[in-house]
This record gives structure tokens, C-alpha cells and sequence, in this order.
């Protein structure tokens, strides 16, 4: 029993050492961000491999959410006589959680793990080591433009998620079952608020590009240079990107949400 | 020797990683524009001891000097200075995988220079022509063999001009060919360019056949120091050992263990207890 | 990786964000009704407006004419104060126009129903609707159901 106790606290020292380098790492990450100003091509590089690279993923899994989303709102809404309100089911889903959160995790899987993967190797392989003995901080040159890229690049894959989530149940909704597209659409726009419904919605998918690229940059630049220790540092990336991802939904969604 | 001459010079160094003591006082001068080696057995913390001349690790104890500077004392920005003027290269080369030949080498002068692509462009040529690889601009650092990496790593290494390199186990590895390139590039490009070399090796031929003058480190001290005549007239049996490599003296064949015949007699058997 | 087909992938890739969430923000939302003028802003007290919420809509013959901002208890009277903002292009409703509370289909949300009165005046920023019915309370009318049904049966009990 003692030493199950003694686990859970050298677990708890453990998590909280492992934050403060992570912190540690954030703070240098951010001061080194005005160097990128004069490089903005090393960041439009890392938007492609992070964000145009997911866009595949991204817009094949928000078609298929929000076809699905379309046939089992109908199914349901069809036993209360409400299914003119289909369109606002499939919109408010989306942009205020599916959106933000499903594109956060599809992120996490595909982008944050290959950063990890990426950043470990080049650990592994010695050349953040050769980069500081060329008076290079690795900092500034491999982590920064890839931070600032998961930035910009997670907001515009929650968006296009939705978007193309919205175009989905409008197929499936409006093509295949039946449901007027006039009221489809007119009552989606009568309940949809842009301030409470979407802007809340990019807030969530800010903060979440910023965790999961944190956790993503940290996992690698911390992980054991061996390639046993870099891909348990991936399946950590993933692991920890999707706990934090839904724990600060829970989190926002109630700030954000809370009252109504 | 005057301290002028001294390029690199440690005394009294000292440091431990957790509980293993690496270096215990270790006191080590390198002329300017010398090869020197730095030998010893696997282990005995060689490369730290690179590490700990070009700042990226701090000693427990004592002081490292790089051209009249104290190392550890130096700011970020003063680091980070001295350090364009020390070139490293790396076991592997540890070339930037994403960058061809040509980007590798250009990357310190488009990081630290100002200089126009077509001034770039003819010195990476001329730093790709000193190691014989100008033909090779183009590949990729995948598509290169361990010793063209190291080699495409050792223009790298002299792109900025620097005072200094460090070799950490250029030998290691190589095929006889190789092998051959590497040391004649190491003894020539430091005697063209006017560079102090720092090689820290465990091969004992090659090494002192470019050395001008080798430490022998072990169990976190010097144990010998001098040049590879000296070295072998030498009285330390280990210095004996280490340098004619023989599989037993100081350093036992047998891993400590109990008595053989007691083992076979009455030990227990056990399954290996597989740890993965 | 050529740079340029790099460079023009990214800006494919922003310009898809920006479109879609300029999209979100058109045809998903209410924006529309955010670029409309200020209005004006009238109340109107109810017994009960169970079931009204802070952007309901408040609509007369049907259409649309803006929306419920606050919803506050009044001590004194202890009646509910129901603050709506009215669109600034209707500006002939009269001063004597009746609210009540509706119920948007079977299950649907409640919304603010207008009936135009008589009066030459019309309502301006701060009117006060005097005439107001409350909201439907499905509670109520059972029991009110039940009551009459008690009734009748008495009464029959008696001839």
C-alpha cells in the first residue's frame, strides 16, 4: 500500500518536472519568436508540412462528420416533427465543438506526432547539437517557426472542418433526405451567433493549436536520444495532446458556454 | 611553451554526471596550431570533454580557457561568438537532413554572414574542393556514405574559417579508404589553414600517425601525456595495455564474478531476466 | 521542396481557411443582422414569461422585426421586464401595440408576438407596451383544463 502511495507522489514529482521544462521551453520559444520576422520563410515551410500536408485528412474527415451528423439528426429530429431544424443541429455541433475539438485531435495525430518524430531524430541524430556548435540556437531556428506555424495552421483546419462539415449535412440533409433547403439554411442562420457560436469557436481552436504544437515541440526537443526513446516520445505527443485537447474543452466550453 | 601558445587549456577539471565521476582534476594544455589527441577507452567521457570545451556543458569544479577566455563565464551572446570560431564535426556528421550538400555547408555563412548568394555560392566550392566533394553538391545527406557525411560535415566544419576543430571519433567506423582520406584531410587543412586540431579517438594507428601530441585519459585523469614516441616508451602497464591492445592486463578480460568452478558446482539456474 | 510550390500551397491553404471561415461567418451565422443599425429599444412587462430568452425573436404578422436584449424581474411590481430592440425601418408601430408570448410550433422557442393597435403615435426608443399577455405555461393550462373539467362536472352533478 506505502509504495503505491509512494508512486502516485514520485508520479506527481515526475508530471510537475516534466512541466516546468515544458514551461522552460514555451518562455525561450516565445522570446525567440520576434527572430522569425525577417525569416518569414522558414515559417510559410513549416505551414506547409503542418497545415497543408492535414488538409487532406481534414476535409475528408469533416465531410464525412457532418454527413453523419446530417442522417442521425434527421433520424432523430424526424420523430418530433423538427426537422426543418437540421441545419442548425449540424452547424452548431460543428462550429462550436466538432469543429475545434475533432480537427484538434485529427492535428495532434497526424501533425504534432510527425513534429515530434522530427524534432526527436534530429536530436538522435546529433543536430541540434551541431546547430549550437555553430552558434545557431536550435531554439530559434527549429522549434520557433514550427511553434508559430501550428499557431496560424489550427484555426484555419478547425474552420475549414466546419465549413466543409456544414456542406456535408447540407448534402445529406437537403440532397438525400428531404429536408427544405430554404429552412435548412434559414434556420441555421437564425441561431448560429457569430460572436457566441463561431468566434468561441476559433478561440477553442487557438488554444488548442497551441497546446498541441507546445506538447508536440516539447515531447521531441525532450525526448532520449535513442530511436526506442523517440517514438515513445510520439505516442506520448499524441496521447497527452488528446487528454489536454478534451480537458480544456470541457474547461472552455463551460467559460464560454456556461450560462445559456 | 608561453601562454600565447596555448590555444585550449583546462586545469584542474572536474565533473560528474549523477553520481559517475567523468573527469576528477584533469589538467590539459593544447598548443595552437597542433593536432592533439585525446584517447582512451570507450566511455571515459571523451566527447564530454569536447562538450565541456565549447560550453555546451558546465564543469563541477575547475576552469576551461579558449584563446584567453573562460569559457563558462562567457555571456550567451560572448558564447555564442567564440563558438563561430571552433568547428565541430560530429560522429556521424550530423548534417541537417532536410538540406542538400551545398545548402549544408552554406548554412553557418547564411546564418552568420551577410554575404551575397554568388560570394556564397564560391565558397562553399572552394570548402567542398578541400575535401574533395565539389562534384557532390547536389545529393542529399541521405543518399551519402558515413565517410562522404564527414566529409560534407568537415567543409561544414571550416565554412566560417575557425581557429579550431574539434573531431569527435572521425575514425570510427570507416573503411580503410575512407579511413585514408579522413587523416590526410584532418593533417592538411590544419597545417593549410593555420588550424589547431582536437581529436578525440580510441584508434590508436591512425591517430597517432597525424598526432602531434596525445593525452591518455582514464578513470577521469590523465594518465599519459606526450607524443606517440613518448607514449610508447612509456612506464603505465594500463598506457601498455592501451596502446599495443592487449585483451588483458590492468583492464581484466573477465567481468567480475564469482568463482568459476563454485558457478558451475552449485549456482542456481535462473532465466535471464529480459529486459525490453 | 521547390520553394515556390511550397509558397503557393501555403497560400492556397490560407486563402481555404479565410474562405471557409468567411463562409461560417455569412451564410452559417446571423451576421446579416449584425451589419443592421442600432434600432431602438422598447419594453413591455409580463406576468410570466416563462421560457422567453435574451435573443428571441420579436416578430408582428409574422415577420421578424428584432429581437429580445435583457430580461430582468421587476421588484416593485414583481412582473418580468422584457427589454427588445426593434429595428430602426419599422418606426409605425403603434403606441398602443400589444406583446404577447407565442410558442414557435409544438416544441419550438417562445418568441415575442406584436398586435398593431389603433393609435396615431407610434412607439419610439423607450416606449413602454402596456398591453401584454403572458407566455403559456403547459402546467397551468392543464390545470386550468382539469378546473373547468371539475366544473362541469359539479354543475351536472346539480341539475
Amino acid at each position: 500500500m506505502l509504495e503505491l502511495i509512494q508512486t502516485l507522489g514520485k508520479k506527481g514529482l515526475d508530471f510537475f518536472e516534466r512541466l516546468g521544462r515544458a514551461c522552460i521551453l514555451f518562455t525561450r520559444i516565445l522570446g525567440g519568436l520576434h527572430t522569425l520576422i525577417p525569416r518569414v520563410g522558414l515559417v510559410i515551410y513549416q505551414i506547409y508540412s503542418v497545415g497543408v500536408l492535414s488538409l487532406l485528412i481534414i476535409v475528408v474527415s469533416g465531410l464525412f462528420v457532418g454527413m453523419v451528423l446530417g442522417l442521425q439528426g434527421y433520424n432523430t429530429l424526424v420523430d418530433f416533427g423538427a426537422e426543418e431544424s437540421l441545419g442548425v443541429l449540424v452547424a452548431l455541433s460543428l462550429v462550436r465543438e466538432l469543429g475545434p475539438v475533432v480537427a484538434a485531435l485529427l492535428f495532434a495525430g497526424r501533425a504534432g506526432s510527425a513534429l515530434t518524430a522530427e524534432i526527436g531524430l534530429m536530436k538522435a541524430t546529433e543536430q541540434l547539437s551541431a546547430m549550437e556548435m555553430m552558434a545557431i540556437d536550435p531554439v530559434q531556428r527549429v522549434l520557433a517557426p514550427r511553434f508559430l506555424a501550428g499557431f496560424i495552421a489550427m484555426p484555419l483546419l478547425a474552420a475549414i472542418f466546419s465549413a466543409v462539415g456544414v456542406m456535408g449535412g447540407y448534402f445529406v440533409g437537403v440532397g438525400l433526405v428531404g429536408v427544405d433547403e430554404g429552412a435548412f439554411w434559414s434556420q441555421m442562420q437564425d441561431s448560429v451567433d457569430l460572436y457566441d457560436d463561431i468566434y468561441n469557436g476559433v478561440i477553442k481552436s487557438v488554444v488548442f493549436g497551441v497546446v498541441v504544437t507546445w506538447i508536440a515541440i516539447f515531447e521531441g526537443s525532450d525526448s532520449i536520444p535513442t530511436s526506442e526513446g523517440v517514438s515513445r516520445a510520439t505516442t506520448r505527443t499524441v496521447v497527452h495532446s488528446s487528454l489536454a485537447i478534451l480537458g480544456l474543452d470541457f474547461v472552455l466550453t463551460a467559460l464560454m458556454f456556461g450560462e445559456i | 611553451m608561453t601562454d600565447n601558445d596555448i590555444l585550449v587549456r583546462t586545469r584542474d577539471l572536474s565533473f560528474k554526471r549523477g553520481d559517475r565521476v567523468i573527469f576528477d582534476g584533469v589538467d590539459i594544455d593544447i598548443r595552437r596550431g597542433s593536432v592533439t589527441a585525446i584517447m582512451g577507452p570507450s566511455g571515459t567521457g571523451k566527447t564530454t570533454l569536447l562538450r565541456l570545451i565549447g560550453g555546451q556543458l558546465t564543469p563541477d569544479t575547475g576552469t576551461v580557457m579558449v584563446d584567453g577566455k573562460s569559457v563558462h563565464e562567457l555571456n550567451h551572446g560572448q558564447l555564442y561568438q567564440l563558438r563561430k570560431r571552433m568547428g565541430m564535426l560530429f560522429q556521424n556528421g550530423a548534417l541537417l537532413t532536410d538540406l542538400n550538400v551545398y545548402d549544408n555547408v552554406a548554412f553557418p555563412l547564411r546564418e552568420h554572414t551577410d554575404l551575397s548568394e554568388s560570394l556564397i555560392h564560391k565558397l562553399v566550392l572552394m570548402k567542398l574542393e578541400a575535401v574533395g566533394l565539389r562534384g557532390a553538391y547536389g545529393l542529399m545527406p541521405s543518399e551519402l556514405s558515413g565517410g562522404m557525411a564527414r566529409r560534407v560535415a568537415l567543409a561544414r566544419a571550416i565554412a566560417l574559417d575557425p581557429m579550431m576543430i574539434m573531431y569527435d571519433e572521425p575514425f570510427t567506423g570507416q573503411d580503410p579508404i575512407s579511413l585514408g582520406v579522413l587523416v590526410r584531410l584532418i593533417k592538411l587543412l590544419n597545417d593549410a589553414l593555420g588550424l589547431t586540431s582536437i581529436i578525440v579517438s580510441h584508434d590508436i594507428k591512425d591517430t597517432l600517425s597525424i598526432a602531434d601530441d596525445v593525452y591518455l585519459l582514464s578513470g577521469g585523469k590523465v594518465v599519459a601525456h606526450g607524443s606517440g614516441n613518448d607514449l610508447n616508451n612509456s612506464g603505465s602497464e594500463w598506457a601498455q595495455q592501451f596502446l599495443k591492445g592487449l585483451p588483458d592486463g590492468p583492464v581484466p578480460f573477465h567481468y567480475s564474478a564469482k568463482d568459476y568452478a563454485d558457478d558451475l558446482l552449485n549456482g542456481k539456474p535462473g532465466r535471464a531476466q529480459t529486459r525490453m | 521542396m521547390n520553394t515556390r510550390i511550397v509558397e503557393i500551397w501555403v497560400g492556397i491553404f490560407i486563402a481555404a481557411g479565410a474562405a471557409a471561415l468567411f463562409m461560417l461567418a455569412m451564410k452559417v451565422s446571423n451576421l446579416a443582422s449584425y451589419t443592421d443599425d442600432e434600432g431602438y429599444t422598447i419594453t413591455a412587462k409580463f406576468e410570466d414569461a416563462s421560457g422567453l430568452k435574451v435573443r428571441s425573436p420579436v416578430a408582428m404578422a409574422g415577420v421578424r422585426l428584432g429581437r429580445v436584449t435583457d430580461i430582468k424581474f421587476d421588484n416593485i411590481s414583481l412582473e418580468a421586464i422584457v427589454t427588445m430592440r426593434i429595428e430602426s425601418q419599422y418606426k409605425t408601430l403603434p403606441k398602443d401595440t400589444s406583446a404577447s408570448i407565442y410558442t414557435a410550433g409544438l416544441l419550438g422557442e417562445k418568441y415575442v408576438g406584436l398586435e398593431p393597435g389603433g393609435d396615431e403615435a407610434s412607439l419610439k426608443q423607450g416606449s413602454r407596451i402596456k398591453l401584454t399577455q403572458s407566455s403559456m405555461v403547459l402546467e397551468k393550462l392543464i390545470g386550468q383544463f382539469v378546473a373547468q373539467f371539475l366544473n362541469n362536472d359539479n354543475s351536472d352533478k346539480d341539475k
